[in-house]
C-alpha cells in the first residue's frame, strides 16, 4: 500500500515502477490497462474494484470552501456523471480527481492504489498523470500545432520514438474519425473536431480513465450528440472509465450509467441515472431537474 | 550627394552593429530573465518553492529600477562596466554594453507578459498531458506566445535604435551621432536629413520584417 508514512524514497520508487508498468504498453494499440503487481497488499479490497475512489476530499481557496468531505466511487468501465449548478464545486472535484489540483484533505485512489498527492512530484507525478486523460470545455488545443501535433504532445512528453509516435497518432486519429484532418492547424478545426482532437490527445497515453469537464458545453446539440456517442464507443472499445462533469441534464441521460448530484461543495445524491432522474430525493437534485426542464434543454 | 552617401556608410554600419549585438545579448539574457519572472509568478511552475516569491520581488524591483533610469544617465553609469567587459569605455563596441543593459529589463517584461497571456487552460491541458515543466515551457508556451514575443522583440529593436542615437556621447558613432555632429554642430541640414531618413528607413525595415514574420506564423495556424 502506498502510504505517505512509508520511507518516502522507497514509496516513490515503488509507485514509479508500478505506474510505469501500467502505462508501459507502448506497442501502438490501445489496450486495457496492465495487471496489478501482485506484491501489493490491498487491504481495502473494495477499492480495487473501483477505477477511482475519492475519499473525503476537502478543498478551499482562501477562506472560501469549495468542497467539504466529498467522497466518490466510480467502478471500472462505467460512465459516471457529476451534475450541479455552476459554482457547486464540480470542476474543482474533477480537477482534483485528475491531479490538476491538490486537495487540502482526503485521499485519491486510482485502481485501488492511493495516490500520495502531496508527495507526488517529478517523474512519479508524470506517471500518475498518464493514468488519466482530461478534456476541457474550451478544448484547450495548442494553437501552435496541427491536429496530429496536438495528439503527439503527450507521447513526446512520454519519450516515445518518432516513428512510434507517428503510428500511434494515426491510430488515434482513426479512433476519433479525423484522419483526413491530421495536418490541419488546431485553430482551423470546427468545435466538434477540436473536441475530438482533444479526446484523442487525452487518450494518447492509453489512460484507464477519461475525465471530462463540460466537454460538450461549447458545442451545438448535434455535435454534442456526436461527441457523446464517440465517448461511449471509446469506453466500450477501450474499457475506459469515464467521469463527465456537466450542467446539462441531457448529457447525463444520454451516456451516463450513474450520477452524483453536487451542491454547495457536497455530493447530495448518488445513484443510477434512472433512479435519480425519476425519483430525486435531495432538494438540490429536484431543483436542478426542474430548472433544466423549464429551460427546455431537450436537444440531446 | 556622393559625399553625403560616403559619410553615411560608416555610421549606418555602426548603428546596425550596435542594434544587432545588443538585440542578440538582450534576447538571451532578457529572455531568460523574462522566463524566470514568469515561472516565479506562476503557482504551477514555482509554487512549492518558498523562496520563489522573494526572488520574484527582488527581480521585479531591480527591473523597475533599471527601466526608470534615463538612458543617457545609464550610459554614463555603466562606463566602468564597459571597461571591464569589453576593455574600453569608448566607441561602438563599448556602447553595446549600455544598450544591452537598457534592453534586458525591457525585454524581460515583454517576455513575462507574453507568456502570461497564454490561456491558462492551455497550460492545464499541457499539464494533463503529463509533460514536465521544462517541456511545457519550451514545447508549448513559447510556441504559443511566439507572435507576441516577436512583436515585443520588434518593439525592443526600435527602442534600441532610438537609444543608439545617443551613443555619440561616448564616441559610439552611428546615425544619430552623424546627425548631431554634421547637422547640428556644422549646420549641414542635408546630412542631418539623410541621417534621419536612414533612421526612419531602419525603423520601417525592422517593423516590416517583424510584422511579416508574425503574419506568416499566424497564417500557418
Amino acid at each position: 500500500m502506498f502510504h505517505a508514512k512509508r520511507p518516502e524514497e522507497a514509496a516513490d520508487q515503488a509507485l514509479v515502477a508500478h505506474l510505469s508498468h501500467q502505462t508501459s504498453h507502448r506497442g501502438g494499440s490501445i489496450s486495457p490497462k496492465g495487471a496489478f503487481p501482485k506484491d501489493i497488499d490491498y487491504s481495502h479490497k473494495k477499492k480495487t474494484e473501483l477505477a477511482i475512489y475519492i475519499d473525503e476530499v476537502s478543498k478551499s481557496f482562501g477562506n472560501h470552501s469549495v468542497l467539504s468531505k466529498v467522497s466518490l466511487a466510480v467502478p471500472r468501465g462505467s460512465i459516471h456523471g457529476i451534475m450541479g449548478k455552476s459554482g457547486a464545486g464540480k470542476t474543482t472535484l474533477i480537477r482534483i480527481a485528475g491531479l490538476l489540483e491538490k486537495p487540502d484533505q482526503g485521499s485519491i485512489w486510482y485502481e485501488g492504489i492511493e495516490m500520495p498527492v502531496h508527495e507526488l512530484h517529478g517523474r512519479a507525478m508524470l506517471e500518475a498523470r498518464r493514468q488519466v486523460g482530461f478534456v476541457f470545455q474550451s478544448f484547450n488545443l495548442f494553437s501552435s500545432r496541427s491536429a496530429s501535433g496536438n495528439i503527439a504532445f503527450p507521447l513526446e512528453a512520454a519519450g516515445w520514438p518518432r516513428e512510434k509516435i507517428r503510428a500511434r497518432v494515426e491510430e488515434l486519429l482513426e479512433f476519433v474519425e479525423l484522419s483526413d484532418k491530421a495536418n490541419r492547424p488546431a485553430g482551423r478545426l470546427s468545435g466538434g473536431e477540436k473536441q475530438r482532437v482533444a479526446i484523442a490527445r487525452a487518450l494518447a497515453n492509453s489512460p484507464s480513465m477519461l475525465l471530462s469537464d463540460e466537454a460538450t458545453s461549447a458545442l451545438d446539440p448535434e455535435t454534442t450528440r456526436a461527441v457523446l456517442d464517440l465517448i461511449r464507443s471509446l469506453r466500450d472499445r477501450l474499457n475506459l472509465t469515464v467521469i463527465m462533469v456537466t450542467h446539462q441534464k441531457e448529457v447525463i441521460r444520454r451516456i451516463c450509467d450513474t450520477v452524483s448530484v453536487i451542491s454547495g461543495g457536497s455530493i447530495v445524491e448518488q445513484g443510477s441515472v434512472a433512479e435519480v432522474f425519476s425519483n430525486p430525493r435531495s432538494e438540490a437534485a429536484k431543483a436542478f431537474l426542474k430548472e433544466e426542464e423549464e429551460k427546455g434543454h431537450s436537444y440531446v | 550627394m556622393s559625399e553625403i552617401l560616403r559619410l553615411l556608410i560608416r555610421p549606418l554600419g555602426e548603428t546596425i552593429l550596435m542594434i544587432a549585438a545588443s538585440t542578440l545579448i538582450s534576447t538571451i539574457l532578457g529572455g531568460g530573465l523574462g522566463i524566470l519572472l514568469f515561472t516565479l509568478s506562476q503557482d504551477r511552475f514555482a509554487g512549492k518553492y518558498p523562496g520563489a516569491l522573494l526572488v520574484k520581488r527582488i527581480a521585479d524591483r531591480a527591473i523597475n529600477m533599471f527601466r526608470s533610469f534615463p538612458y543617457v544617465i545609464l550610459m554614463v553609469l555603466v562606463l566602468p562596466l564597459s571597461r571591464i567587459i569589453v576593455g574600453t569605455s569608448l566607441g561602438t563596441i563599448a556602447s553595446i554594453v549600455p544598450l544591452s543593459i537598457a534592453a534586458i529589463p525591457f525585454l524581460a517584461r515583454i517576455v513575462e507578459s507574453s507568456l502570461s497571456e497564454v490561456d491558462s487552460g492551455v497550460i492545464d491541458a499541457a499539464i494533463s498531458c503529463a509533460a514536465s515543466k521544462t517541456r511545457i515551457l519550451f514545447a508549448i508556451l513559447i510556441p504559443e506566445a511566439l507572435p507576441s514575443l516577436i512583436s515585443g522583440l520588434t518593439l525592443t529593436m526600435i527602442s534600441l535604435l532610438g537609444y543608439s542615437a545617443m551613443a555619440g556621447v561616448i564616441g559610439g558613432g552611428g546615425l544619430g551621432d552623424l546627425a548631431i555632429r554634421y547637422g547640428y554642430q556644422r549646420f549641414r541640414a542635408d546630412v542631418m536629413a539623410v541621417a534621419v531618413v536612414a533612421i526612419v528607413a531602419l525603423v520601417e525595415l525592422i517593423q516590416w520584417t517583424g510584422s511579416m514574420i508574425i503574419r506568416r506564423i499566424k497564417a500557418a495556424r
